[in-house]
């Protein structure tokens, strides 16, 4: 590793980056969690860059510890469940005031809305295939970030159980690109008619 | 066109320039082989809201014009360009629609406006004296620009202006309306490129997506293209004959430019729900209007999704009408659309079961409208296709090699085979319904009722059998031939005696013949025409869609209006080097259409050494 050292800005970016790619790359995350463990990625390859506007980076991970989450992003989205399904607007009101119609008018816009914005701009997939109720085995080595055991956790994998949710995972996301100036802040402007 | 053999273009690109979409497509001609054809969809990236870049699929044909404070410097960057000169596409439509008057949409359908100056700064119409008004040719130049821009971006090793570029038309542009569309792409830096009519364009792509599409089109087939758009309906028919073996087509006929189109049936519908709104004591506002008008066009395509076997099937949906404040609960407005109405709207409105003799309603116009764009006066779209089909009756009566099996006294042009394009028709109660009614013309007189050619891509066929099409050209493969969907005639007035309170009477002069392919030219007209020198001289301009055998020179005393349609003017300016000023020259008219698809007329003077001419202008300025 030639720079050991990288400078907290560029720290700072490489942060943000790796968080999506762990997000988001099942082999990246892997590593990550091999690299926490104590050990060096063996098969860490650069071929394994995705394709997601992650810039290509060397095959090391940050520091493993508790970063903050990156709120830019996290803004963008609100703004765009807010532009397309009146999102904000929604949860803002007070729903104890009005009968189950007129919140049930809402709600299809809600829904409308925000449906077609998640479908615009992630791929998702259910972690597991099965239909739900059906029984499932889980062997040795299953992930455990993406199936949570619940009930009776005893004695040694393969476990056979009932699978009670699905699961969601994101398969591919594309937020739009934002440009310098952009205000992410701004989840809605205010209206002037003038 | 003649392109350094050396380094043949990587990609056919195909523009679908639409009224209100543009799309592009690329076939990669190393990836290709054949038939067996690599076409792909190119995304666009645009600006969707204030500093936001997305890439979609489709570019929406709109420009807004700013006000200087309306948005942030660098607000509209793209991924090229940190201040593009232009907000075109997703934010252009979105801002658009709460401002109209900032608005540029339909800049298609305005350069074949006839009654307008294409060149001038026209649009918006009706805009504040601060905007910065633009013409309907500008608009098209931004749109190209903006795709040009986009495939560059993603291409930079083989930029738009040395691909094989292949750019869609309306099938009933008129000579003038093609000719801008030339010049904008060549005022938008596209060099190598082809016009295609957009009802070709949907069945080279039918063709490239049907491995044995020669199964499904046989000899003799007289093939209706029905293409229904956001603002245009588009008729064509192409005759299939056997030419030495092989599968020929061979475009017969182009229906006229009818303003009617899928947004037509989105507003018929809100109108519906807002007089229905209206008797409950609700009041929509304009913005409220738009937003009904969407809801309307998501619940019209859930309603007609069902098939004729009833899968899918809903009775009614509901619709809501958002606030505008904050406050959604409470301040949304909530109703239904139910089947019934649609059916009402849609099915009996836009696409009602007439008989093939009926024809659309005409109101007479103020002699002086207000400058708009001529909507559609009849909404039945199959009126519109009867009156077409009723002119064309004879469209291949003198095509050699070509024995279509007519019913005995058919009194329009029976199809064989039907074709679709256009999202609207993706509706299986509109598509089932023209099938209908075309079956129904059908037996009433004896003859069969045409079959539906399945598989084909309503959305994106534009765009990719454009793109198609540039790789059949230059590697050959089936190619539909057509040439001139009209015959071209110069007015000439007649030289009598003035009759106080008459007009004197026009003769035709057939200068460009039916049929006249790209790449060829015509002999002169052999009847001279006087032009002054150094004043630009104009000309009526007249179409046929039907006089199929008027060869250059026939001149026609009366015509119905039918039979000769008005176009523009065109204008003719003779320099005086040479010449007195004032002095009137005799010249020839010779026609030529360009390898690029558009007619060019060339003025000849009679006495000249031959080698003097001067370009005839099809696109004249309006003066009012």
């Amino acid at each position: 590793m030639a720079n050991s050292n990288p400078s907290i800005f560029a720290r700072f970016f490489l942060a943000i980056a790796a968080y999506f790619r762990v997000l988001f790359d099942g082999d990246f995350a892997a590593s990550v969690v091999k690299l926490r463990a104590g050990a060096l990625p063996a098969d860490a390859s650069p071929g394994a860059a995705s394709e997601r506007g992650v810039p290509p980076e060397p095959p090391s991970a940050p520091e493993p510890r508790v970063e903050r989450a990156p709120a830019d992003a996290a803004m963008q989205l609100l703004g765009l469940l807010q532009r397309e399904g009146r999102f904000i607007d929604f949860l803002r009101e007070d729903v104890s005031a009005y009968p189950d119609a007129d919140i049930g008018a809402a709600a299809r816009v809600v829904h409308e809305g925000c449906k077609r914005a998640i479908d615009e701009h992630f791929t998702l997939e259910p972690v597991r295939a099965e239909a739900e109720g059906s029984r499932v085995t889980l062997d040795r080595g299953f992930d455990a970030r993406a199936i949570q055991l619940t009930g009776q956790v005893a004695g040694e994998p393969p476990f056979t159980g009932t699978l009670q949710h699905r699961g969601w995972r994101v398969r591919e996301a594309k937020l739009p690109k934002l440009t310098e100036t952009h205000d992410v802040t701004v989840l809605a402007p205010a209206e002037v008619e003038l | 066109m003649s392109r350094d053999p050396a380094s043949p273009a990587r990609f056919a690109v195909g523009i679908d320039l639409g009224t209100t979409h543009c799309a592009l497509s690329v076939v990669d001609v190393e990836a290709s082989d054949g038939e067996d054809v690599a076409i792909t969809a190119e995304p666009i990236p645009q600006t969707v809201s204030p500093g936001e870049v997305q890439t979609l699929p489709l570019l929406p044909s709109f420009v807004y014009l700013p006000h200087a404070n309306e948005l942030e410097p660098g607000a509209t960057a793209l991924p090229w360009s940190a201040t593009p000169a232009q907000l075109v596409g997703e934010l252009a439509r979105a801002r658009g629609a709460q401002t109209p008057t900032r608005l540029v949409s339909s800049a298609k359908s305005w350069l074949c406006h006839p009654g307008a100056d294409r060149r001038a700064p026209i649009l918006p119409p009706g805009a504040p004296e601060d905007v910065a008004c633009i013409s309907p040719l500008d608009a098209s130049v931004f749109y190209l620009r903006h795709l040009r821009a986009a495939f560059d971006d993603a291409r930079p090793d083989t930029p738009l202006h040395t691909q094989d570029v292949t750019i869609t038309v309306p099938a009933s542009f008129d000579p003038a309306a093609r000719e801008l569309t030339a010049e904008a792409a060549r005022l938008a830096g596209i060099e190598q490129f082809t016009l295609l009519e957009e009802p070709q364009a949907a069945v080279y792509s039918w063709i490239a997506s049907q491995a044995k599409w020669r199964d499904a089109l046989h000899v003799n087939d007289v093939l209706l293209v029905v293409d229904v758009g956001g603002g245009t309906t588009d008729l064509s028919l192409i005759a299939v004959r056997d030419r030495e073996g092989d599968l020929e087509l061979h475009r017969v006929a182009v229906g006229e430019h009818i303003l009617l189109g899928g947004d037509n049936m989105d507003l018929a519908l809100a109108h519906v729900v807002k007089a229905k709104l209206a008797a409950e004591g609700k009041r929509l506002d304009l913005w409220q209007l738009r937003a009904l008008t969407y809801a309307c066009r998501v619940a019209k395509e859930t309603l007609l999704a069902a098939d004729d076997d009833g899968r899918d099937a809903v009775d009614a949906v509901p619709i809501v009408v958002p606030s505008r404040g904050s406050k959604l609960i409470g301040g949304s407005l909530r109703t239904e659309l139910t089947l019934d109405e649609v059916r009402q709207v849609i099915l009996e409105g836009f696409v009602p079961v007439v008989d093939a003799g009926a024809r659309p309603a005409t109101r007479a116009r103020g002699a002086l409208t207000e400058l708009g764009l001529p909507y559609a006066q009849d909404a039945a779209v199959t009126r519109h296709l009867a009156a077409f089909l009723g002119r064309q009756v004879d469209a291949t009566a003198g095509l050699e090699d070509f024995d279509s099996a007519q019913p005995e006294g058919a009194t329009y042009l029976h199809p064989t085979a039907v074709l679709f394009n256009g999202g609207v028709l993706k509706a299986p109660a509109l598509a089932s319904r023209l099938l209908e009614v075309l079956g129904g013309w059908a037996e009433a007189e004896g003859g069969e009722p045409p079959r539906l050619l399945e598989g084909a891509d309503l959305d994106r066929a534009v765009a990719r059998g454009a793109a198609y099409y540039g790789y059949v050209r230059a590697g050959g493969g089936v190619r539909i031939r057509g040439g001139l969907a009209q015959s071209y005639y110069v007015g000439v007035e007649s030289a009598m005696p003035a009759v106080p309170g008459l007009e004197p009477p026009v003769t035709a002069l057939c200068v460009a013949p039916f049929g006249m392919e790209e790449g060829t030219e015509a002999a002169p007209a052999p009847h001279p025409l006087g032009l002054v020198v150094g004043e630009p001289v104009r000309f009526r301009f007249f179409g046929s869609p039907t006089r199929r055998d008027d060869e250059v020179g026939v001149t026609l005393e009366d015509w119905s209006d039918d039979e000769l349609i008005e176009l523009g003017a065109i204008e003719a300016t003779l320099p005086e080097d040479g010449h007195a000023r004032g002095e009137v020259v005799p010249v020839l008219l010779r026609s030529a259409v360009t390898e690029v698809g558009t007619l060019e007329l060339t003025a000849l003077p009679v006495s000249g050494d031959g080698k003097r001419e001067w370009k005839v202008s099809l696109d004249v300025r309006d003066k009012g």
